[in-house]
């Protein structure tokens, strides 16, 4: 109850904050000062739900997700781009959800892991990484099931890499490409070539 | 991270005018602002979104070239068909960088303003003159394996770490730019990042709260392009040298070098020799350079990935 308070007075000092910047030119020289812990609505949509938040303008997709809507299956691997374990789907393209702020998101549709399948209707790619054994400690692998399902739609839309032999050719989903594509999703267990083979059974090409 | 106000902005002079006010800053992707933020290198007061502007297309120009916003992502600068027909140099440039998911949020003004790499500007615990000025340079005389070997300066030798400027500079892009006051300029991209001379905290010659709104290529060139990236890994890694190139079928043409200096760097007299050969153009563009002793390994090494480029021209 106590914490509810807080935030509460938290979203209406933000508010004011932000109402005297947007409506007093004559600040122009002065340093901007922000409240103690601005906090700003925001609305957009996980895996299909409609979901309104208030937030501390630092929370990022990837905390709005795991800490504000307990998805949970979006993992923290570096917080820093590095590693790729925040994997999400933004307006279907795929992104790092720890370098980008919720607030930034309004009526944007996100999906994550949740999204994409569930324990008894698994999306292709989830039972392609069971049946491939694509994970052995299992952190990365949300990251990595969300990633291979967007990087099989690039190769699709024909998006260039930088293995494509002439960028004026389809690409196609050959294992030199997934492997490329794949390079922003670490794996410490070193599962990659199962996962490249998952990827491969899901929509691949030989070779 | 330190506590920041936000706002969406509409309208692009009311954004230069709101990220002209001390400690404010544009937000355009976030990719590198974030994780600068984190880090408390980079502590804004007050964040001015961008990504509504609608700077998000890329067009024609009435003079044959195309007119790139300023917030058009990485991904579909590289993927589209005019860039990788007509400029395929940037598209190859573009696909060498970051990871897709990266790729995808980056934006093209954003990635010319993109930050340095050097490991002494990410640890706060270091001296680092770019971070903090006045500080001092822990790189000089540490470990500069990754830094700069020419264009630097005594108080800092760190590179410009990004891959799309370098192709963008053997294209002859222009940065475009509106200000507080409206006033709009086309700031050719060689004279766009600074050598860091006595004020490494300088990156660009962007003045407070000028916002680029698009990058300018000129009509195509023809030839035949190369972007040449070496590497720790074959992926996902920041350059040690990188070579851009437009070669023309009678062995003349346009060379930048990446991951060696402040900025992209390309001497125009260094291209005039470069039908005599790799040496000979990189004996040239990097006349006065002062390598360390662990990053002396980049001359040669750009010889040879230029040697490379013009093996695969030949081919």
């Amino acid at each position: 109850m106590n914490d509810l308070n807080i935030s509460r007075r938290g979203v209406l000092v933000g508010g004011v904050a932000t109402a005297t910047i947007a409506t007093a030119p004559e600040v122009m020289a002065q340093p901007v000062r922000p409240a103690p812990a601005p906090a700003v609505p925001v609305s957009f949509k996980v895996n299909g739900k409609r979901r309104d938040l208030t937030l501390d303008t630092r929370t990022t997709l990837l905390d709005a997700l795991r800490e504000h809507l307990q998805l949970t299956g979006t993992k923290k691997g570096c917080d820093h781009g590095q590693c790729g374990a925040c994997t999400v789907m933004v307006d279907g393209k795929r992104i790092n959800s720890c370098l980008t702020l919720a607030v930034m998101h309004q009526g944007d549709e996100i999906t994550t892991i949740e999204g994409l399948g569930t324990p008894d209707k698994l999306h292709p790619m989830q039972a392609a990484f069971v049946k491939h054994d694509g994970y052995q400690c299992g952190y990365c692998t949300p990251g990595q099931i969300c990633s291979a399902v967007a990087v099989l739609d690039e190769i699709k839309r024909g998006v260039p890499s930088h293995v494509q032999a002439d960028l004026m050719v389809a690409p196609q989903a050959t294992n030199i490409e997934m492997r490329e594509r794949m390079s922003g999703n670490i794996c410490r267990c070193g599962a990659y070539s199962n996962i490249a083979e998952a990827m491969a059974d899901v929509g691949g090409a030989k070779a | 991270m330190k506590a920041f106000t936000y706002e969406r902005a509409h309208d692009a002079q009311a954004a230069a005018r709101a990220a002209a006010r001390p400690g404010a800053k544009f937000i355009a992707g976030g990719t590198n602002l974030l994780d600068l933020m984190k880090l408390e290198i980079e502590t804004p007061t007050h964040l001015v979104d961008v990504q509504n502007l609608g700077f998000d297309k890329i067009e024609k120009t009435s003079s044959g070239g195309i007119r790139i916003g300023a917030l058009v992502s990485n991904t579909d600068l590289a993927a589209d068909e005019r860039v990788r027909r007509d400029y395929s140099v940037l598209t190859r440039a573009i696909v060498a960088g970051a990871s897709g998911q990266l790729r995808n949020k980056a934006s093209t003004a954003g990635n010319l303003l993109q930050r340095t790499r050097c490991p002494y500007f990410y640890d706060t615990n270091m001296a680092c003159n770019k971070r903090k000025p006045g500080s001092g340079c822990a790189a000089i005389g540490g470990y500069s394996r990754q830094l700069g070997i020419i264009g630097v300066s005594d108080k800092c030798i760190a590179t410009f770490p990004g891959d799309m400027a370098v192709a963008m500079r053997v294209l002859d892009a222009t940065v475009d730019t509106i200000d507080a006051k409206g006033q709009c300029r086309s700031i050719p991209i060689g004279d766009f990042h600074r050598l860091w001379g006595d004020h490494p905290e300088q990156d660009t010659v962007l003045a407070p709260g000028e916002l680029i709104t698009a990058v300018t290529l000129p009509r195509p060139i023809g030839g035949k392009h190369f972007y040449e990236k070496v590497r720790d890994r074959a992926s996902y890694a920041y350059a040690l040298v990188s070579v851009a190139a437009v070669i023309q079928p009678d062995g003349t043409g346009r060379v930048a070098f990446g991951g060696v200096a402040p900025k992209p760097w390309r001497v125009e007299a260094a291209e005039a020799v470069l039908p005599q050969g790799a040496a000979a153009v990189v004996e040239r563009a990097f006349q006065g350079a002062t390598p360390t002793e662990d990053n002396r390994f980049k001359l040669p090494l750009a010889t040879r990935a230029l040697a490379s480029v013009i093996a695969q021209s030949k081919a």
